[in-house]
Parts: C-alpha cells; sequence; structure tokens
C-alpha cells in the first residue's frame, strides 16, 4: 500500500513532537536542577529527614494531598482530570505493545471510564473558570486554549469509537512502525487525525506553559526540602563566595 | 500620621466569607518610597535610574539563576485559584491583586515576556506583559501589600510561595532606586548602631537599668538586665521593641525572671541588640547576611556558649532558618544546644524539669487564646519535632494561665492568619491596609470572645504586638488585650524560691 502524504506528515510530528517534548523537557529539568535555592524554605511542619520530604512530594503529587484540603470541590475535579487522563494514558499503552503487557491489557476496559472522568472533571474545571470571579481574573486566554484542547482530545477520542470506527490495527501497526523509524500508513479518518493532532500539539505546547507544574512539582523547594536548617548550613555556591570576600 | 483618607475597619462577618472582586480597591495603597538617605547606605541607587527598564530585566534575570523558588514558580503556576481566598490581604480588601497567584502574576507576566519563548511568540494570549511605567507603579503597590507570611504556600497545590516572588520583586526594584523607605531606613540604623530603633549604648543601658529598677520595686527582686557582659552563658538577642514598647517589654521582664529564676547567665549586646532582620523583607540575602553577621560577631566577642531568640516571627525564621546558613559555622557555642534556640524552649524546659514554678492564679482573671504568629507558624519549629513550634507555646501558655482556648482551626497552626502588620508594611502610611489585612484574624479572635469570653490574645512576635495594639481599637477591641507570651510567665512565676 502507498503511503499517503497524510502519514508521512504526522509520522514527522510526532517524531518533532516527541523530540521537543523530551528535549524540552530535559532542559527544563535541567534547569531548575541547576538553579540553587540559597536559604530552607521548607513551609512547616515539614518532615525533618530527606526521605520524609520526598514522602511529602509523593503525596502531593499522587493524592494532591494540599489542594484537598484548600479546595474540595477542585479537589475532586482536579483529581477526575488526571487520573482519568492517566488511566486513558495507560489504555493507550496498547498501541505500542506487542505483545501488550499483562497490566495494560487488564486496564483496557478502565480506560474508558478514564476517558470519561477525565472528560468530566474538564468540562467542570472550564465551568469554574468561567463562572468563579476570582478565577476568572486571573485566567489568560491561553488557559481556556489549554483546557479546550485537551476537550478536543478527549472528544476526538470518543468520536472514533463512536462515529468512525476507526481501524486500530491500522493505527498500532503506524505507531510500532515509528518506534522501529518505519513509516507505515495511518488511517484517512478526521476524528482520528483531530485527536492525534491535538495530542501533537500538547506535546509541543508542555515544555513551554504552565504543564511545567508536573517537573517541577519535584523542584519545589518549600515541598522538598527536609526541615533541619539548624543542624546542617545550606550553603549556594553563590552565597559561599561571598563569604570569600568578607 | 500624615493626614489621610479615614480610616474605617470592614465590619467583620460571622463565618468566612469571600469577598467578590473589586478590582483596583487598593490600587493606591502603597508605602512612602526611599529617599536617597535611606538608599544609598545600603548601596542602593538613590532615585529611579533612567534605564530602569533594562535594569529590572537584567536583575530578574540574575535572581532567576540564583533562587529556584523563582525560577520554578514563575513557571509552574496554573491558575487554579486555589490560593486565592486564602490571602487576609484579599480577603480584607476584596482587591484581587492581593490574590496571592495575582500578585505573582505582576511579575510572572513580565518574566513571560522576557524570559520564556511562548511570551514572545505569544505576547498577550499567553498572558506575557512588558515592563512599563505603570506595571513598575503596580509592583511598588501590590507588592507592597503582601506580608510575607506564606499562607498561600500552605494551600496551593504545588507549595508556591508568593513570599518569594514579594522578595525578588522588592530586591529588583531596590536595584533600580525605588526603594522602601519603611524598611531601608530600619536596615541602616542596625548597619550603623546595631538595632531597628536606633538605641545607642548608653540609651540601652538605661532603659535595662529603670527595668531592674521597676521589677525591684513590684517584685523585691534583685532581677538583673545584663548588658554586654563577657562570659556570660548565654547571649540573648531580642527585638529591639522589647526595650521599651507596650505590651513587648512586659515579655523583656519575662525573659528576664526565667533567667534569673532558673540561675542561668545570660547577657544582652549592644552590638547585636535586634533579633528583628528586614534584610529578609526586602529580599536581600547580602543585607540580611550583614544583619546576621552581626550576631556572630556579638557571640564572639562575649564568649557567650549559646544564642538564644526572644520573641519575634520573622526574627526567628532568619534565626531559625537562615541563621546557621548566613553567619555560621557557629563551632565555637557549646554543641548541647541547637543554634539557636529560642527562648520558649528554655522557658519549656524549665517548667518541666521544675528550675521555674508558674503560679497559675496569678493570670486567673484572664481567659487567653493565642496568636501564631506566620513566621513561626510556617517557617520554623522549636524543639525537635515537626509542629512543636504550636505545641510549646501551648504547653508554657497553660503553664502559666487556668483559662486557655485556642481560636478556630482554620486560623491556628499553619493555617494561622497574619496580623497583617508583617514583612515591612508596620508603618502609618499603610495603616488602612493593616486594619483590612486583620480581619479574618480579628473575626476569629471575636468568636472566642464571644462564645469562651477570652479576655487576652497572647502574641509572640514583636511586630505582631505593634500591629494589634494600633489595630485592635478600629474593631472595638482594647489593645490592653494583647499580651506577650512571657508576660504571663513573669506574671505566674514564683520568684525567690530556688530549686
Ligand atoms: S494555588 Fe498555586 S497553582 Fe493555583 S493559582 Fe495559586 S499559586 Fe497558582
Ligand atoms: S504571602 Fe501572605 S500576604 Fe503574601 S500573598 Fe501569600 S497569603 Fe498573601
Amino acid at each position: 500500500m502507498a503511503i499517503s502524504g497524510v502519514s508521512t506528515f504526522y509520522a514527522v510530528l510526532f517524531y518533532a513532537a516527541t523530540a521537543i517534548f523530551l528535549g524540552g523537557l530535559a532542559w527544563k529539568i535541567g534547569q531548575y536542577w541547576r538553579t540553587p535555592s540559597p536559604l530552607k524554605i521548607a513551609v512547616t511542619p515539614a518532615p525533618v529527614s530527606a526521605p520524609g520530604a520526598a514522602l511529602r512530594v509523593a503525596r502531593e503529587v499522587v493524592l494532591f494531598e494540599s489542594l484537598f484540603f484548600s479546595s474540595r470541590w477542585l479537589w475532586i475535579m482536579a483529581a477526575l482530570f488526571h487520573a482519568g487522563l492517566a488511566l486513558a494514558l495507560v489504555r493507550h499503552l496498547r498501541y505500542f505493545q506487542d505483545p501488550v503487557w499483562e497490566p495494560v491489557a487488564l486496564a483496557q476496559p478502565f480506560g474508558i471510564y478514564g476517558g470519561l472522568a477525565m472528560l468530566g472533571g474538564l468540562l467542570m474545571l472550564l465551568a469554574r473558570r468561567l463562572v468563579i470571579d476570582r478565577v476568572r481574573f486571573v485566567t489568560a486566554p491561553s488557559d481556556l486554549l489549554m483546557l479546550l484542547l485537551l476537550i478536543g482530545i478527549g472528544i476526538s477520542g470518543f468520536g472514533m469509537s463512536a462515529m468512525a470506527r476507526v481501524d486500530v490495527v491500522m493505527v498500532k501497526a503506524f505507531f510500532r512502525g515509528l518506534l522501529m523509524f518505519q513509516i507505515r500508513p495511518l488511517p484517512i479518518d478526521p476524528p482520528l487525525l483531530l485527536h492525534l493532532a491535538a495530542v501533537a500539539a500538547l506535546m509541543i505546547l508542555f515544555p513551554f506553559s504552565k504543564l511545567l507544574h508536573l517537573p517541577g512539582i519535584f523542584f519545589s523547594p518549600t515541598r522538598h526540602q527536609a526541615d533541619n536548617p539548624r543542624e546542617a548550613r545550606h550553603l549556594a555556591p553563590w552565597a559561599a563566595k561571598l563569604e570569600e570576600k568578607s | 500620621m500624615a493626614a489621610g483618607p479615614k480610616i474605617e475597619a470592614p465590619t467583620l462577618d460571622a463565618l468566612p466569607t469571600v469577598p467578590a472582586i473589586d478590582p483596583g480597591a487598593m490600587a493606591a495603597s502603597k508605602p512612602y518610597v526611599a529617599a536617597k538617605a535611606h538608599q544609598e547606605p545600603l548601596g542602593f541607587p538613590g532615585e529611579l535610574l533612567p534605564d530602569w527598564e533594562a535594569r529590572a530585566i537584567a536583575k530578574l534575570g540574575e535572581l532567576l539563576g540564583k533562587y529556584r523558588s523563582l525560577r520554578v514558580y514563575l513557571d509552574i503556576c496554573v491558575k487554579c485559584g486555589a490560593c486565592a481566598d486564602k490571602c487576609h490581604f484579599f480577603l480584607g480588601t476584596g482587591d484581587p491583586r492581593n490574590m496571592p497567584v495575582a500578585r505573582q502574576d505582576l511579575l510572572r507576566d513580565v518574566y513571560r515576556r522576557h524570559f520564556t519563548l511562548a511570551g514572545k511568540v505569544f505576547g498577550g494570549l499567553v498572558g506575557a506583559a512588558p515592563l512599563t511605567r505603570e506595571r513598575l507603579d503596580q509592583w511598588y503597590s501590590y507588592f507592597h501589600q503582601c506580608s510575607q507570611c506564606r499562607r498561600c504556600a500552605v494551600f496551593c497545590p504545588y507549595g508556591i510561595d508568593t513570599a518569594e516572588i514579594s522578595m525578588a520583586a522588592r530586591e529588583i526594584m531596590d536595584s533600580i532606586g525605588i526603594g522602601q523607605k519603611y524598611s531601608n531606613e530600619i536596615i541602616a540604623k542596625v548597619h550603623k548602631i546595631g538595632n531597628n530603633l536606633g538605641l545607642p549604648q548608653p540609651a540601652l543601658e538605661d532603659t535595662l537599668l529603670g527595668l531592674e529598677e521597676d521589677v525591684k520595686e513590684a517584685s523585691g527582686q534583685d532581677v538583673k538586665f545584663p548588658l554586654d557582659v563577657e562570659g556570660a552563658e548565654v547571649l540573648l538577642v531580642t527585638p529591639s521593641a522589647d526595650f521599651f514598647a507596650e505590651p513587648h517589654v512586659d515579655g523583656l521582664i519575662g525573659y528576664a525572671k526565667v533567667f534569673h529564676q532558673a540561675g542561668l547567665s545570660w547577657t544582652l549586646s549592644s552590638y547585636a541588640s535586634e533579633a528583628g532582620n528586614f534584610g529578609m523583607f526586602i529580599g536581600s540575602y547580602e543585607q540580611m547576611r550583614k544583619i546576621a553577621l552581626r550576631i556572630r560577631k556579638a557571640a564572639l566577642d562575649l564568649k557567650v556558649k549559646r544564642i538564644v531568640f526572644g520573641e519575634c516571627g520573622h526574627a526567628w525564621r532568619v534565626a531559625y532558618a537562615f541563621l546557621n546558613t548566613l553567619a555560621g559555622p557557629f563551632d565555637f557555642l557549646d554543641p548541647r544546644y541547637p543554634v539557636p534556640q529560642h527562648i520558649m524552649e528554655l522557658t519549656r524546659g524549665f517548667i518541666r524539669s521544675g528550675a521555674i514554678r508558674l503560679d497559675r492564679d496569678a493570670n486567673a482573671d484572664k481567659v487567653v487564646t493565642v496568636h501564631d504568629s506566620c513566621n513561626i507558624a510556617r517557617a520554623t519549629r522549636m524543639g525537635p519535632e515537626p509542629g512543636s513550634q504550636f505545641v510549646y507555646p501551648r504547653d508554657i501558655l497553660k503553664a502559666a494561665c487556668p483559662k486557655f482556648v485556642d481560636m478556630h482551626p482554620d486560623t491556628t497552626h499553619e493555617r494561622t492568619f497574619c496580623c497583617g502588620g508583617g514583612g515591612g508594611l508596620l508603618t502609618d502610611e499603610l495603616l488602612d491596609l493593616r486594619v483590612k489585612g486583620a480581619k479574618p484574624r480579628v473575626e476569629a479572635l471575636k468568636q472566642v470572645v464571644e462564645s469562651h469570653g477570652v479576655t487576652h490574645l497572647a502574641a509572640m512576635c514583636a511586630i505582631c504586638k505593634s500591629q494589634f495594639t494600633k489595630v485592635l481599637p478600629y474593631y472595638g477591641y482594647d489593645m490592653g488585650m494583647v499580651v506577650s507570651v512571657h508576660q504571663l510567665v513573669g506574671n505566674a512565676i514564683r520568684m525567690g524560691e530556688h530549686s
């Protein structure tokens, strides 16, 4: 079968998106890593040891602990969206694996519910952003576009199974091909093409947008620092230079 | 103070309510700008430099490389608004720029414009904005409506700390010649004389002698207030307001009685006669370090074995969390004790060991509640365990007073509300802001006054004490309600009978 221009375009798009996503993230993580914290600023009460602090960050990442005590409704919406997204992502792993891992196979039916939870969470987040005056005040156009992009990904995803009946075997062959640096044909179905274009856009935007909260939370000094300033000095290299002067 | 609009306290709400936003409500609130005479002693330009915009951007770039907090926090805010209703200044004023996220955005928009690809390419679409004169005025106004209390950082899902952003913004403004008079004038006094009030050694000595006489008269005891005594065991560093402001000074008398009864030799230093460190408020590591080094020098000169801090919130933050880093290592001190210690660590220890005895009946006429100072609550500990910063003051208060009541749990411990005067805002021209910023705290106070008959508010910070005595009357409460924790200890301590 001949390879259409569309398939080639999407192949190049995904290589580029992956490169930008990974390269951009590596660059930002490197930047965060290299930037020192000259002072201990853990928000207390804080764990006094490094493993304790790591656990604190893990609780924030997995349970959204601070948000839970901050705004219960927002926590529900955010949890629905993020947990739903995580399930949907796991479900999509099957497009890259042959044979499919047992856990991924088992997660398949839940992936659908994940997608629904994600869409529901996103729609609530969007409504909240428009309705609450405080949140509307701090909303930039990009904040709305980001939500719309994610909603677009969700809707086009469901659209494929509902209206188009996309040939998933072919889609899988396309992505398995990309993994082996071969370009194989992609079904030309508008919901699929929309879905994939939106996902690629999200990957490209990731390192340049507020989506950096994903790596960023691991570098938030108020959360990741152990509270031990009386026990240990905490001198940043640039601050140590001040000591040489005087 | 200067004649201005009449200051009116907002009506207190029975339940914590979130106001509707009122854009621009506090746009006119700003502190006096530092004159040349306040700027230059700190090495800052005397007036707004002609090329201030370029210099501000360059300074921001420098700080981005120096502070991970700034670098990460400017990137990762998702504008979820979870922090929006957590700031006492927003709750008290309704000005949306006092929502922590919107305050950060004043700097973040400029960061986006100059330091991110998205901001350079998409501009306003991603909220990027240039640094204009109008924007600079907003910075000056709203970064001086943040008391750096970090309540927002408790509730943000990523721990974004608006205090870090405010500090950076103030540091940038100082570097282009638009500093805040109140803080910078005070810092210059510390460099020159040793304390925020500019009390020279002779005046300090006089004051302390006067206190010795007062205590002798009231209790018949020879309680000493030693100054610059070489070889004392403990160097006490306390906020200079403790030397004569009310009720601060009663706290100082309390510390002296504790040392006296416990039989622990101590001294104050005229060279390091200030626990407060306003270098933190203006975000300057260098200024903060210079002030901290005075304490190191005093400890070395006086050959003490321990350093102990008196009651003050931000002072304890700088002492507990930064002193070791800024002015350490303190290997010349007695290694059996943490450096530095809080006076409450000593007092609580003495109560438990029986080295001092308290007679709670002395405070039987009071129903006491406590205000957790923001800096103590959210940036420090007192003992080895996390949370000891809440336990120690309460242990002491319960040992000194028969009737103790806590305020609503959403307003105590790490969720405490700032008094409204911290972070370099304790100046008369900001009184309107300070009164409004105290609203959430006063609401919680009102609740326990009405439900439990609370008569006194114990405070553990010089700024909180000054702020509350000033603003409580606007809400119809007597300034005499405010007491120092160690004032209650001083009332209750049994003098004379050494154990
Ligand atoms: S809570 Fe944190 S992430 Fe949410 S708007 Fe406030 S600062 Fe931004
Ligand atoms: S640090 Fe305190 S005063 Fe500043 S924005 Fe956060 S809550 Fe408000």
